[in-house]
Protein backbone atom coordinates (compact mmCIF):
# COMPACT_ATOMS: atom_id res chain seq x y z
CA UNK A 1 0.00 0.00 0.00
CA UNK A 2 2.85 2.26 0.83
CA UNK A 3 4.47 1.60 -2.55
CA UNK A 4 4.90 5.19 -4.86
CA UNK A 5 3.04 4.64 -8.03
CA UNK A 6 4.34 7.48 -10.03
CA UNK A 7 1.75 8.88 -12.81
CA UNK A 8 2.92 11.63 -14.82
CA UNK A 9 0.40 14.32 -16.05
CA UNK A 10 1.38 16.94 -17.65
CA UNK A 11 -0.95 19.65 -17.93
CA UNK A 12 -1.25 21.71 -20.92
CA UNK A 13 -4.17 23.62 -22.36
CA UNK A 14 -5.55 26.40 -24.30
CA UNK A 15 -7.43 29.17 -23.49
CA UNK A 16 -9.77 27.51 -25.52
CA UNK A 17 -10.11 24.58 -23.19
CA UNK A 18 -10.54 27.11 -20.24
CA UNK A 19 -12.77 28.60 -22.06
CA UNK A 20 -14.63 24.88 -22.99
CA UNK A 21 -14.67 24.18 -19.50
CA UNK A 22 -16.44 27.09 -18.23
CA UNK A 23 -19.50 26.31 -20.44
CA UNK A 24 -19.33 23.31 -19.08
CA UNK A 25 -19.71 24.52 -15.83
CA UNK A 26 -22.80 27.20 -17.00
CA UNK A 27 -24.49 23.81 -19.02
CA UNK A 28 -23.95 21.79 -15.54
CA UNK A 29 -25.83 24.82 -13.76
CA UNK A 30 -28.75 25.18 -16.12
CA UNK A 31 -29.08 21.75 -16.14
CA UNK A 32 -29.58 21.61 -12.13
CA UNK A 33 -31.69 24.88 -12.17
CA UNK A 34 -33.96 23.15 -14.97
CA UNK A 35 -34.76 20.17 -13.52
CA UNK A 36 -35.10 22.15 -10.06
CA UNK A 37 -37.95 24.95 -12.25
CA UNK A 38 -39.53 21.65 -13.99
CA UNK A 39 -40.70 19.99 -10.70
CA UNK A 40 -42.52 23.29 -9.71
CA UNK A 41 -46.02 23.89 -12.15
CA UNK A 42 -45.08 27.62 -12.13
CA UNK A 43 -41.79 27.80 -13.52
CA UNK A 44 -41.94 24.43 -15.38
CA UNK A 45 -41.82 25.90 -18.54
CA UNK A 46 -39.10 28.22 -18.07
CA UNK A 47 -36.58 25.32 -16.46
CA UNK A 48 -36.89 23.00 -19.46
CA UNK A 49 -35.75 26.02 -21.67
CA UNK A 50 -33.08 26.71 -19.36
CA UNK A 51 -31.99 23.27 -19.29
CA UNK A 52 -32.25 23.02 -23.49
CA UNK A 53 -30.06 26.59 -23.47
CA UNK A 54 -27.76 24.72 -21.28
CA UNK A 55 -27.49 21.47 -23.52
CA UNK A 56 -27.70 24.06 -26.80
CA UNK A 57 -23.91 25.61 -24.95
CA UNK A 58 -22.69 22.48 -24.53
CA UNK A 59 -22.56 21.09 -27.90
CA UNK A 60 -22.16 24.48 -29.69
CA UNK A 61 -18.87 24.98 -27.48
CA UNK A 62 -17.79 21.00 -27.66
CA UNK A 63 -17.91 21.76 -31.51
CA UNK A 64 -15.85 24.89 -31.52
CA UNK A 65 -13.39 24.28 -28.35
CA UNK A 66 -12.62 20.58 -27.81
CA UNK A 67 -9.49 19.34 -28.39
CA UNK A 68 -7.72 15.51 -28.22
CA UNK A 69 -4.13 15.55 -28.45
CA UNK A 70 -4.25 19.00 -29.63
CA UNK A 71 -6.71 18.05 -32.51
CA UNK A 72 -9.50 20.04 -33.01
CA UNK A 73 -12.93 18.52 -33.77
CA UNK A 74 -13.04 17.46 -37.94
CA UNK A 75 -15.54 16.67 -39.52
CA UNK A 76 -17.31 19.54 -38.85
CA UNK A 77 -19.81 19.71 -41.81
CA UNK A 78 -20.52 16.16 -41.37
CA UNK A 79 -21.90 16.63 -37.45
CA UNK A 80 -23.60 19.74 -38.19
CA UNK A 81 -25.21 17.68 -41.07
CA UNK A 82 -25.95 14.75 -38.22
CA UNK A 83 -27.36 17.37 -35.67
CA UNK A 84 -29.22 19.46 -38.54
CA UNK A 85 -31.36 15.71 -38.97
CA UNK A 86 -31.71 14.51 -35.89
CA UNK A 87 -33.34 17.97 -34.97
CA UNK A 88 -35.41 17.86 -37.92
CA UNK A 89 -36.89 14.31 -37.35
CA UNK A 90 -37.18 14.96 -33.62
CA UNK A 91 -38.85 18.06 -33.85
CA UNK A 92 -41.38 16.51 -36.51
CA UNK A 93 -42.11 13.46 -34.33
CA UNK A 94 -42.43 15.57 -31.15
CA UNK A 95 -44.80 18.32 -32.77
CA UNK A 96 -47.36 15.46 -34.65
CA UNK A 97 -47.61 12.98 -32.03
CA UNK A 98 -50.69 12.68 -30.01
CA UNK A 99 -50.77 13.34 -26.84
CA UNK A 100 -51.89 9.80 -25.53
CA UNK A 101 -49.24 8.63 -27.33
CA UNK A 102 -46.59 10.82 -24.81
CA UNK A 103 -45.16 7.72 -22.72
CA UNK A 104 -44.15 5.47 -25.63
CA UNK A 105 -42.53 8.59 -27.21
CA UNK A 106 -40.65 9.19 -24.38
CA UNK A 107 -39.72 5.58 -24.40
CA UNK A 108 -38.62 5.98 -27.72
CA UNK A 109 -36.39 9.08 -27.09
CA UNK A 110 -34.96 7.47 -24.47
CA UNK A 111 -33.90 4.21 -26.31
CA UNK A 112 -32.14 6.68 -29.24
CA UNK A 113 -30.23 8.07 -26.12
CA UNK A 114 -29.21 4.58 -25.18
CA UNK A 115 -28.03 3.66 -28.81
CA UNK A 116 -26.04 6.07 -29.13
CA UNK A 117 -24.10 5.57 -25.35
CA UNK A 118 -23.96 1.76 -26.78
CA UNK A 119 -22.40 3.18 -30.49
CA UNK A 120 -19.68 5.76 -28.64
CA UNK A 121 -18.44 2.85 -26.38
CA UNK A 122 -18.26 0.62 -29.56
CA UNK A 123 -15.85 2.88 -31.13
CA UNK A 124 -13.80 3.90 -28.12
CA UNK A 125 -13.22 0.56 -27.23
CA UNK A 126 -10.22 0.15 -29.64
CA UNK A 127 -8.89 3.30 -28.43
CA UNK A 128 -8.05 2.55 -24.86
CA UNK A 129 -4.84 4.01 -23.49
CA UNK A 130 -2.31 1.69 -24.34
CA UNK A 131 -0.03 2.73 -21.40
CA UNK A 132 -3.05 1.62 -19.29
CA UNK A 133 -3.16 -1.67 -20.52
CA UNK A 134 0.93 -1.88 -20.91
CA UNK A 135 0.83 -1.52 -17.12
CA UNK A 136 -2.67 -3.10 -15.80
CA UNK A 137 -3.58 -5.19 -19.11
CA UNK A 138 -7.29 -4.93 -19.77
CA UNK A 139 -7.71 -4.85 -15.88
CA UNK A 140 -8.30 -0.83 -15.80
CA UNK A 141 -11.21 1.87 -15.54
CA UNK A 142 -11.32 2.70 -19.05
CA UNK A 143 -12.21 -0.56 -19.99
CA UNK A 144 -14.82 -1.11 -17.17
CA UNK A 145 -16.36 2.16 -18.06
CA UNK A 146 -16.10 1.48 -21.64
CA UNK A 147 -18.54 -2.00 -21.39
CA UNK A 148 -21.02 -0.77 -18.75
CA UNK A 149 -22.02 2.10 -21.15
CA UNK A 150 -21.88 -0.45 -23.70
CA UNK A 151 -24.06 -2.73 -21.89
CA UNK A 152 -26.34 -0.42 -19.86
CA UNK A 153 -26.95 1.88 -23.27
CA UNK A 154 -27.77 -1.24 -25.26
CA UNK A 155 -30.20 -2.91 -22.54
CA UNK A 156 -31.74 0.92 -22.40
CA UNK A 157 -31.69 0.97 -26.37
CA UNK A 158 -33.57 -2.46 -26.45
CA UNK A 159 -35.62 -2.24 -23.15
CA UNK A 160 -36.71 1.04 -24.40
CA UNK A 161 -38.26 -0.02 -27.85
CA UNK A 162 -39.82 -3.39 -26.12
CA UNK A 163 -41.64 -0.54 -24.08
CA UNK A 164 -42.53 2.08 -26.66
CA UNK A 165 -44.10 -1.23 -28.67
CA UNK A 166 -45.80 -2.53 -25.72
CA UNK A 167 -47.37 0.76 -25.43
CA UNK A 168 -48.33 1.52 -28.86
CA UNK A 169 -50.33 -1.77 -28.82
CA UNK A 170 -47.56 -3.88 -31.44
CA UNK A 171 -45.86 -6.27 -29.40
CA UNK A 172 -48.05 -8.11 -26.54
CA UNK A 173 -46.71 -9.81 -23.05
CA UNK A 174 -45.29 -12.91 -22.69
CA UNK A 175 -45.63 -14.47 -19.46
CA UNK A 176 -43.39 -17.31 -18.63
CA UNK A 177 -41.92 -18.48 -15.59
CA UNK A 178 -38.78 -19.80 -18.09
CA UNK A 179 -38.20 -16.03 -19.33
CA UNK A 180 -37.50 -15.18 -15.36
CA UNK A 181 -35.03 -17.96 -15.36
CA UNK A 182 -33.59 -16.70 -18.59
CA UNK A 183 -33.43 -13.31 -17.58
CA UNK A 184 -30.91 -14.31 -14.74
CA UNK A 185 -29.42 -16.53 -16.79
CA UNK A 186 -28.72 -13.44 -19.10
CA UNK A 187 -27.80 -11.28 -16.43
CA UNK A 188 -24.91 -13.80 -15.15
CA UNK A 189 -23.91 -13.87 -18.78
CA UNK A 190 -23.48 -10.26 -18.98
CA UNK A 191 -21.36 -9.68 -15.79
CA UNK A 192 -19.56 -12.80 -16.23
CA UNK A 193 -18.52 -11.69 -19.94
CA UNK A 194 -17.73 -8.36 -18.76
CA UNK A 195 -15.28 -10.25 -16.04
CA UNK A 196 -13.87 -12.31 -18.60
CA UNK A 197 -12.84 -8.96 -21.36
CA UNK A 198 -11.28 -7.97 -18.23
CA UNK A 199 -9.41 -10.56 -17.11
CA UNK A 200 -7.63 -10.88 -20.52
CA UNK A 201 -4.44 -9.18 -19.68
CA UNK A 202 -2.03 -7.34 -22.12
CA UNK A 203 -3.84 -7.92 -25.29
CA UNK A 204 -4.27 -5.43 -28.01
CA UNK A 205 -8.08 -3.98 -28.50
CA UNK A 206 -8.33 -4.12 -31.55
CA UNK A 207 -7.80 -7.73 -31.61
CA UNK A 208 -10.78 -8.40 -29.53
CA UNK A 209 -12.84 -5.85 -30.51
CA UNK A 210 -15.38 -8.62 -31.82
CA UNK A 211 -15.80 -9.18 -28.13
CA UNK A 212 -18.01 -6.30 -27.46
CA UNK A 213 -20.03 -7.26 -30.43
CA UNK A 214 -20.78 -10.23 -28.84
CA UNK A 215 -21.62 -8.26 -25.25
CA UNK A 216 -23.70 -5.92 -27.55
CA UNK A 217 -25.77 -8.75 -28.95
CA UNK A 218 -26.68 -10.35 -25.47
CA UNK A 219 -26.65 -7.09 -23.96
CA UNK A 220 -29.40 -5.96 -26.54
CA UNK A 221 -31.03 -9.56 -26.31
CA UNK A 222 -31.37 -8.95 -22.24
CA UNK A 223 -33.06 -6.07 -22.70
CA UNK A 224 -35.87 -7.49 -24.89
CA UNK A 225 -36.26 -10.07 -22.20
CA UNK A 226 -36.31 -7.46 -18.95
CA UNK A 227 -39.10 -5.73 -20.22
CA UNK A 228 -40.94 -8.36 -22.35
CA UNK A 229 -42.80 -9.97 -19.20
CA UNK A 230 -43.47 -6.92 -17.45
CA UNK A 231 -47.15 -5.77 -17.84
CA UNK A 232 -48.39 -3.01 -20.36
CA UNK A 233 -49.45 -1.32 -16.32
CA UNK A 234 -46.18 -1.03 -15.50
CA UNK A 235 -44.39 -0.26 -18.12
CA UNK A 236 -44.46 4.23 -16.79
CA UNK A 237 -42.11 2.32 -13.99
CA UNK A 238 -40.16 0.48 -16.61
CA UNK A 239 -39.28 3.55 -19.06
CA UNK A 240 -38.44 5.95 -16.00
CA UNK A 241 -36.18 3.03 -14.86
CA UNK A 242 -34.69 2.33 -17.99
CA UNK A 243 -34.62 6.53 -18.12
CA UNK A 244 -32.28 6.53 -15.53
CA UNK A 245 -30.19 3.43 -16.82
CA UNK A 246 -29.26 6.00 -19.72
CA UNK A 247 -28.91 8.41 -17.69
CA UNK A 248 -25.94 6.21 -16.14
CA UNK A 249 -24.62 5.42 -19.49
CA UNK A 250 -24.45 8.50 -20.05
CA UNK A 251 -22.21 9.60 -17.01
CA UNK A 252 -20.38 6.61 -17.84
CA UNK A 253 -19.39 8.46 -21.03
CA UNK A 254 -18.08 11.41 -18.62
CA UNK A 255 -15.23 8.97 -17.17
CA UNK A 256 -14.16 7.90 -20.01
CA UNK A 257 -13.70 11.31 -21.76
CA UNK A 258 -12.86 13.36 -18.34
CA UNK A 259 -16.16 15.76 -19.37
CA UNK A 260 -17.74 16.96 -16.40
CA UNK A 261 -21.33 17.85 -18.28
CA UNK A 262 -21.69 14.33 -19.12
CA UNK A 263 -20.98 13.70 -15.60
CA UNK A 264 -23.38 15.75 -13.77
CA UNK A 265 -25.89 15.60 -16.43
CA UNK A 266 -26.12 11.84 -16.78
CA UNK A 267 -25.77 11.67 -12.87
CA UNK A 268 -28.81 13.81 -12.27
CA UNK A 269 -30.36 11.90 -14.59
CA UNK A 270 -29.95 8.41 -13.31
CA UNK A 271 -30.55 9.51 -9.48
CA UNK A 272 -33.87 11.59 -9.97
CA UNK A 273 -35.34 9.15 -13.05
CA UNK A 274 -34.61 6.19 -9.80
CA UNK A 275 -36.27 8.67 -7.33
CA UNK A 276 -38.98 9.20 -9.53
CA UNK A 277 -39.10 5.42 -10.30
CA UNK A 278 -39.90 5.06 -6.48
CA UNK A 279 -42.38 7.52 -6.43
CA UNK A 280 -44.25 6.11 -9.00
CA UNK A 281 -44.07 2.52 -7.48
CA UNK A 282 -45.53 4.26 -4.37
CA UNK A 283 -48.74 5.32 -5.96
CA UNK A 284 -49.24 1.75 -6.95
CA UNK A 285 -48.16 0.69 -3.66
CA UNK A 286 -45.75 -1.75 -4.80
CA UNK A 287 -42.03 -2.62 -4.87
CA UNK A 288 -39.78 -2.26 -7.93
CA UNK A 289 -38.62 -5.92 -7.10
CA UNK A 290 -42.93 -6.67 -7.25
CA UNK A 291 -42.98 -4.89 -10.58
CA UNK A 292 -39.40 -5.99 -12.11
CA UNK A 293 -40.38 -9.73 -11.15
CA UNK A 294 -44.00 -9.32 -11.66
CA UNK A 295 -46.87 -10.39 -9.42
CA UNK A 296 -49.66 -8.99 -12.08
CA UNK A 297 -51.35 -11.49 -13.87
CA UNK A 298 -49.33 -14.55 -12.47
CA UNK A 299 -51.77 -16.60 -10.95
CA UNK A 300 -55.04 -15.73 -12.64
CA UNK A 301 -56.95 -14.67 -9.23
CA UNK A 302 -60.06 -16.74 -9.17
CA UNK A 303 -60.54 -17.78 -5.83
CA UNK A 304 -62.56 -14.40 -5.17
CA UNK A 305 -65.91 -14.99 -7.36
CA UNK A 306 -67.46 -12.09 -8.17
CA UNK A 307 -71.03 -11.36 -6.51
CA UNK A 308 -74.41 -10.31 -7.56
CA UNK A 309 -75.54 -8.95 -11.10
CA UNK A 310 -74.93 -6.40 -12.73
CA UNK A 311 -77.66 -3.15 -13.31
CA UNK A 312 -77.20 -1.77 -16.28
CA UNK A 313 -78.34 2.06 -17.66
CA UNK A 314 -79.95 3.72 -20.43
CA UNK A 315 -78.55 6.83 -21.70
CA UNK A 316 -81.61 8.95 -21.28
CA UNK A 317 -81.63 7.90 -17.30
CA UNK A 318 -77.80 8.77 -17.33
CA UNK A 319 -78.85 12.30 -18.21
CA UNK A 320 -81.65 12.86 -16.07
CA UNK A 321 -79.63 11.50 -13.08
CA UNK A 322 -76.19 14.06 -14.22
CA UNK A 323 -78.65 16.64 -14.75
CA UNK A 324 -80.19 16.59 -11.81
CA UNK A 325 -77.83 16.29 -9.60
CA UNK A 326 -76.04 19.01 -7.51
CA UNK A 327 -72.35 17.35 -7.39
CA UNK A 328 -70.93 15.32 -10.07
CA UNK A 329 -67.53 13.81 -9.81
CA UNK A 330 -65.66 12.44 -13.40
CA UNK A 331 -62.53 9.92 -12.38
CA UNK A 332 -61.62 9.50 -15.93
CA UNK A 333 -59.05 6.70 -16.66
CA UNK A 334 -57.41 5.77 -19.85
CA UNK A 335 -60.50 4.55 -21.64
CA UNK A 336 -61.51 8.27 -22.18
CA UNK A 337 -57.95 8.92 -23.10
CA UNK A 338 -57.90 6.13 -25.79
CA UNK A 339 -61.50 6.99 -26.68
CA UNK A 340 -60.22 10.90 -27.46
CA UNK A 341 -63.07 11.88 -25.49
CA UNK A 342 -61.62 14.25 -23.34
CA UNK A 343 -63.14 17.48 -25.33
CA UNK A 344 -66.63 16.19 -24.95
CA UNK A 345 -66.00 15.37 -21.24
CA UNK A 346 -65.53 19.13 -21.00
CA UNK A 347 -68.22 19.86 -23.37
CA UNK A 348 -70.49 17.86 -20.67
CA UNK A 349 -69.26 19.16 -17.78
CA UNK A 350 -69.76 22.73 -19.49
CA UNK A 351 -73.14 22.12 -19.71
CA UNK A 352 -73.93 20.79 -16.59
CA UNK A 353 -72.30 23.37 -14.54
CA UNK A 354 -74.43 25.74 -17.05
CA UNK A 355 -77.53 23.61 -15.54
CA UNK A 356 -76.35 24.26 -11.86
CA UNK A 357 -74.37 20.87 -10.93
CA UNK A 358 -70.98 20.82 -8.92
CA UNK A 359 -68.53 19.17 -11.57
CA UNK A 360 -65.29 17.78 -10.41
CA UNK A 361 -62.62 15.39 -11.61
CA UNK A 362 -60.49 12.82 -9.38
CA UNK A 363 -57.65 12.11 -10.81
CA UNK A 364 -55.62 9.09 -9.49
CA UNK A 365 -51.83 9.14 -9.25
CA UNK A 366 -51.57 6.86 -12.24
CA UNK A 367 -54.53 7.10 -13.79
CA UNK A 368 -53.46 7.46 -17.59
CA UNK A 369 -50.49 5.46 -18.88
CA UNK A 370 -48.00 7.49 -16.79
CA UNK A 371 -47.90 9.73 -13.56
CA UNK A 372 -49.47 12.80 -14.11
CA UNK A 373 -50.44 11.88 -17.84
CA UNK A 374 -54.31 12.32 -17.09
CA UNK A 375 -53.24 15.68 -15.95
CA UNK A 376 -51.78 16.35 -18.92
CA UNK A 377 -54.62 14.60 -21.53
CA UNK A 378 -57.33 16.84 -19.22
CA UNK A 379 -55.01 20.20 -20.12
CA UNK A 380 -55.42 19.63 -23.52
CA UNK A 381 -58.91 19.55 -23.62
CA UNK A 382 -59.06 22.95 -21.57
CA UNK A 383 -59.90 21.41 -18.53
CA UNK A 384 -59.34 24.44 -15.86
CA UNK A 385 -57.12 23.29 -13.50
CA UNK A 386 -58.71 23.95 -9.77
CA UNK A 387 -61.30 21.50 -10.91
CA UNK A 388 -59.06 18.47 -10.42
CA UNK A 389 -59.07 16.86 -6.99
CA UNK A 390 -55.87 14.68 -6.04
CA UNK A 391 -57.16 11.45 -4.32
CA UNK A 392 -56.91 12.51 -0.84
CA UNK A 393 -59.15 15.35 -1.40
CA UNK A 394 -61.28 13.41 -3.77
CA UNK A 395 -62.23 10.86 -0.83
CA UNK A 396 -62.67 13.39 1.72
CA UNK A 397 -65.94 14.89 -0.38
CA UNK A 398 -66.66 11.36 -1.66
CA UNK A 399 -69.50 11.07 0.69
CA UNK A 400 -70.91 13.93 -0.79
CA UNK A 401 -70.88 12.98 -4.39
CA UNK A 402 -74.16 12.13 -6.04
CA UNK A 403 -72.90 11.00 -9.12
CA UNK A 404 -69.58 9.55 -9.73
CA UNK A 405 -68.81 9.12 -13.01
CA UNK A 406 -65.95 6.50 -14.41
CA UNK A 407 -64.98 6.71 -17.52
CA UNK A 408 -62.59 4.45 -18.88
CA UNK A 409 -60.96 3.44 -15.52
CA UNK A 410 -61.34 0.29 -13.51
CA UNK A 411 -58.28 -0.76 -11.42
CA UNK A 412 -58.00 2.66 -9.88
CA UNK A 413 -61.92 2.29 -8.47
CA UNK A 414 -61.59 -1.53 -7.84
CA UNK A 415 -62.49 -1.69 -3.74
CA UNK A 416 -60.39 -4.70 -3.82
CA UNK A 417 -57.32 -3.05 -3.31
CA UNK A 418 -58.67 -2.55 0.23
CA UNK A 419 -60.55 -5.62 1.16
CA UNK A 420 -58.91 -8.37 -0.31
CA UNK A 421 -55.29 -8.78 1.12
CA UNK A 422 -54.66 -11.95 -1.64
CA UNK A 423 -55.42 -9.26 -4.98
CA UNK A 424 -52.54 -8.22 -6.77
CA UNK A 425 -53.35 -4.63 -6.60
CA UNK A 426 -53.88 -5.04 -2.94
CA UNK A 427 -52.76 -2.34 -0.83
CA UNK A 428 -52.75 0.05 -3.67
CA UNK A 429 -54.85 3.17 -2.30
CA UNK A 430 -58.17 3.72 -4.99
CA UNK A 431 -60.77 6.55 -5.26
CA UNK A 432 -63.42 5.02 -2.82
CA UNK A 433 -66.10 6.03 -4.90
CA UNK A 434 -68.39 3.07 -3.50
CA UNK A 435 -69.07 5.88 -0.55
CA UNK A 436 -70.67 8.16 -3.57
CA UNK A 437 -74.52 8.26 -3.53
CA UNK A 438 -74.95 6.80 -6.85
CA UNK A 439 -71.66 5.46 -9.73
CA UNK A 440 -72.23 5.26 -13.28
CA UNK A 441 -69.05 3.38 -15.14
CA UNK A 442 -68.73 3.56 -18.51
CA UNK A 443 -66.89 1.00 -19.97
CA UNK A 444 -66.81 -0.71 -23.10
CA UNK A 445 -67.43 -4.18 -22.06
CA UNK A 446 -66.90 -6.73 -18.75
CA UNK A 447 -63.67 -6.65 -19.64
CA UNK A 448 -61.14 -6.73 -16.91
CA UNK A 449 -58.40 -3.63 -16.04
CA UNK A 450 -54.81 -3.16 -17.34
CA UNK A 451 -54.38 -5.49 -13.59
CA UNK A 452 -56.50 -8.38 -15.11
CA UNK A 453 -59.25 -8.64 -12.29
CA UNK A 454 -62.40 -8.91 -11.54
CA UNK A 455 -63.61 -5.60 -10.32
CA UNK A 456 -66.41 -5.69 -7.22
CA UNK A 457 -67.62 -2.37 -7.45
CA UNK A 458 -69.47 -3.12 -10.75
CA UNK A 459 -71.76 -5.49 -8.63
CA UNK A 460 -72.63 -3.01 -5.88
CA UNK A 461 -76.33 -1.91 -5.74
CA UNK A 462 -75.28 1.62 -6.21
CA UNK A 463 -73.73 1.16 -9.44
CA UNK A 464 -74.88 1.02 -12.78
CA UNK A 465 -73.31 0.03 -16.06
CA UNK A 466 -73.41 2.14 -19.15
CA UNK A 467 -71.72 -0.17 -21.97
CA UNK A 468 -70.08 1.52 -25.00
CA UNK A 469 -67.16 3.57 -26.46
CA UNK A 470 -67.28 6.60 -23.93
CA UNK A 471 -66.82 9.35 -27.25
CA UNK A 472 -70.12 7.42 -28.28
CA UNK A 473 -71.89 7.58 -24.65
CA UNK A 474 -70.50 10.82 -23.59
CA UNK A 475 -71.90 12.38 -27.20
CA UNK A 476 -75.62 11.07 -26.69
CA UNK A 477 -75.78 12.30 -23.30
CA UNK A 478 -74.62 15.19 -24.45
CA UNK A 479 -77.90 15.33 -26.93
CA UNK A 480 -80.19 14.03 -24.59
CA UNK A 481 -79.22 16.77 -21.75
CA UNK A 482 -79.45 18.96 -24.66
CA UNK A 483 -83.19 18.21 -25.89
CA UNK A 484 -84.21 18.43 -22.19
CA UNK B 1 -7.03 -4.30 -7.19
CA UNK B 2 -4.32 -1.83 -7.71
CA UNK B 3 -5.97 -1.15 -10.89
CA UNK B 4 -9.01 0.24 -9.12
CA UNK B 5 -7.33 2.18 -6.48
CA UNK B 6 -5.37 3.86 -9.28
CA UNK B 7 -8.96 4.36 -11.51
CA UNK B 8 -10.28 6.06 -8.02
CA UNK B 9 -6.93 8.34 -6.96
CA UNK B 10 -6.87 9.48 -10.51
CA UNK B 11 -10.77 10.13 -10.80
CA UNK B 12 -11.38 11.54 -6.90
CA UNK B 13 -12.86 14.84 -7.93
CA UNK B 14 -14.98 12.58 -10.81
CA UNK B 15 -16.42 10.48 -7.88
CA UNK B 16 -16.82 13.33 -5.76
CA UNK B 17 -18.95 14.98 -8.52
CA UNK B 18 -20.91 11.42 -9.03
CA UNK B 19 -21.42 11.67 -5.58
CA UNK B 20 -22.67 15.00 -4.63
CA UNK B 21 -25.22 14.48 -7.88
CA UNK B 22 -27.08 11.75 -6.91
CA UNK B 23 -27.83 13.88 -3.47
CA UNK B 24 -28.71 16.90 -5.76
CA UNK B 25 -30.55 14.43 -8.12
CA UNK B 26 -32.75 12.81 -5.24
CA UNK B 27 -33.00 16.56 -3.28
CA UNK B 28 -34.29 18.36 -6.76
CA UNK B 29 -36.76 15.98 -7.62
CA UNK B 30 -38.17 14.98 -3.86
CA UNK B 31 -40.96 17.47 -3.63
CA UNK B 32 -42.38 16.85 -7.01
CA UNK B 33 -45.97 17.33 -7.22
CA UNK B 34 -47.78 14.27 -9.22
CA UNK B 35 -49.18 16.14 -12.29
CA UNK B 36 -45.77 16.62 -12.92
CA UNK B 37 -43.98 14.00 -12.94
CA UNK B 38 -44.63 12.81 -16.91
CA UNK B 39 -43.38 16.64 -17.86
CA UNK B 40 -40.12 15.58 -15.52
CA UNK B 41 -39.21 12.20 -16.63
CA UNK B 42 -39.51 13.69 -20.12
CA UNK B 43 -37.07 16.47 -19.65
CA UNK B 44 -35.10 14.86 -17.56
CA UNK B 45 -34.93 12.37 -20.33
CA UNK B 46 -34.05 15.11 -22.82
CA UNK B 47 -31.22 16.28 -20.30
CA UNK B 48 -29.44 12.59 -20.60
CA UNK B 49 -29.26 13.26 -24.09
CA UNK B 50 -25.90 14.93 -23.25
CA UNK B 51 -24.02 11.96 -24.73
CA UNK B 52 -24.46 13.36 -27.74
CA UNK B 53 -21.33 15.75 -26.72
CA UNK B 54 -19.33 11.69 -26.59
CA UNK B 55 -20.96 11.38 -29.99
CA UNK B 56 -19.29 14.64 -31.17
CA UNK B 57 -15.98 13.43 -29.82
CA UNK B 58 -15.81 10.55 -31.69
CA UNK B 59 -17.18 11.53 -34.83
CA UNK B 60 -14.60 14.90 -34.53
CA UNK B 61 -11.79 12.49 -34.12
CA UNK B 62 -12.95 9.95 -36.70
CA UNK B 63 -10.08 7.79 -38.27
CA UNK B 64 -11.66 5.36 -40.18
CA UNK B 65 -14.52 5.03 -41.68
CA UNK B 66 -16.29 2.39 -39.55
CA UNK B 67 -15.50 4.92 -36.58
CA UNK B 68 -17.55 8.01 -39.10
CA UNK B 69 -20.22 6.06 -39.80
CA UNK B 70 -20.94 5.46 -36.32
CA UNK B 71 -20.50 8.56 -34.88
CA UNK B 72 -22.66 9.76 -37.15
CA UNK B 73 -25.35 7.65 -36.52
CA UNK B 74 -24.93 8.42 -32.76
CA UNK B 75 -25.01 12.26 -33.56
CA UNK B 76 -28.11 11.50 -35.16
CA UNK B 77 -29.61 9.44 -32.33
CA UNK B 78 -28.47 11.75 -29.61
CA UNK B 79 -30.15 14.86 -31.48
CA UNK B 80 -33.26 13.04 -31.89
CA UNK B 81 -33.15 12.43 -27.70
CA UNK B 82 -32.02 16.20 -26.85
CA UNK B 83 -34.51 18.37 -29.34
CA UNK B 84 -37.15 15.63 -28.93
CA UNK B 85 -37.27 15.24 -25.68
CA UNK B 86 -37.26 19.02 -24.98
CA UNK B 87 -39.88 19.89 -27.94
CA UNK B 88 -41.85 17.50 -26.38
CA UNK B 89 -41.41 18.48 -22.92
CA UNK B 90 -42.32 22.02 -23.81
CA UNK B 91 -45.77 21.02 -25.53
CA UNK B 92 -46.56 19.20 -22.51
CA UNK B 93 -45.99 22.24 -19.86
CA UNK B 94 -47.47 24.36 -22.77
CA UNK B 95 -50.61 22.89 -22.28
CA UNK B 96 -50.60 23.63 -18.47
CA UNK B 97 -49.52 27.39 -18.98
CA UNK B 98 -52.79 27.91 -21.24
CA UNK B 99 -55.39 27.07 -19.03
CA UNK B 100 -53.67 28.19 -15.95
CA UNK B 101 -54.71 32.10 -17.30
Amino acid sequence: MSELIKFREIIEFTLGDSVLEITYIISSILFIIGLKMLSRPDTARRGNIWAAVGMALAIVSTIIFHQQDGEPIGNVGLILAAIAIGTLIGTLIARRVQMTAMPQLVSFFNGMGGAAAALISLMEFPHISQELITRHGMLNGQVLVILLALMIGSVSFSGSMIAFGKLDGRIGDIRSGALRVVNIILLVLLVGFIVYIMSLGQVNPHEVAYLTYILLAVSLIYGISFVMPIGGADMPVVISLLNSFTGVAAAMGGFLYDNQVMLTGGILVGSAGTILTILMCKAMNRSLTNVIIGAFGGAPAGAVGPGGHIKEISISDAAVLLNYSPRVLIIPGYGLAVAQAQMLCHELDKMLERNGVDVKYAIHPVAGRMPGHMNVLLAEADIPYDKLLESEEANEQMEDVDVAVIIGANDVVNPAAEEDPSSPIAGMPILQVYNAKNVIVMKRGMGKGYAGIENNLFFEDNTSMLFGNAKDSLQQIINEIKNM
Amino acid sequence: MESILEFIYVHREMIFIVILSIFLGVEVISNVPSVLHTPLMSGANAIHGVVIIGAIIVMGHAGTTLSLVFGFLAVVLGTLNVVGGFVVTDRMLGMFKKKQK
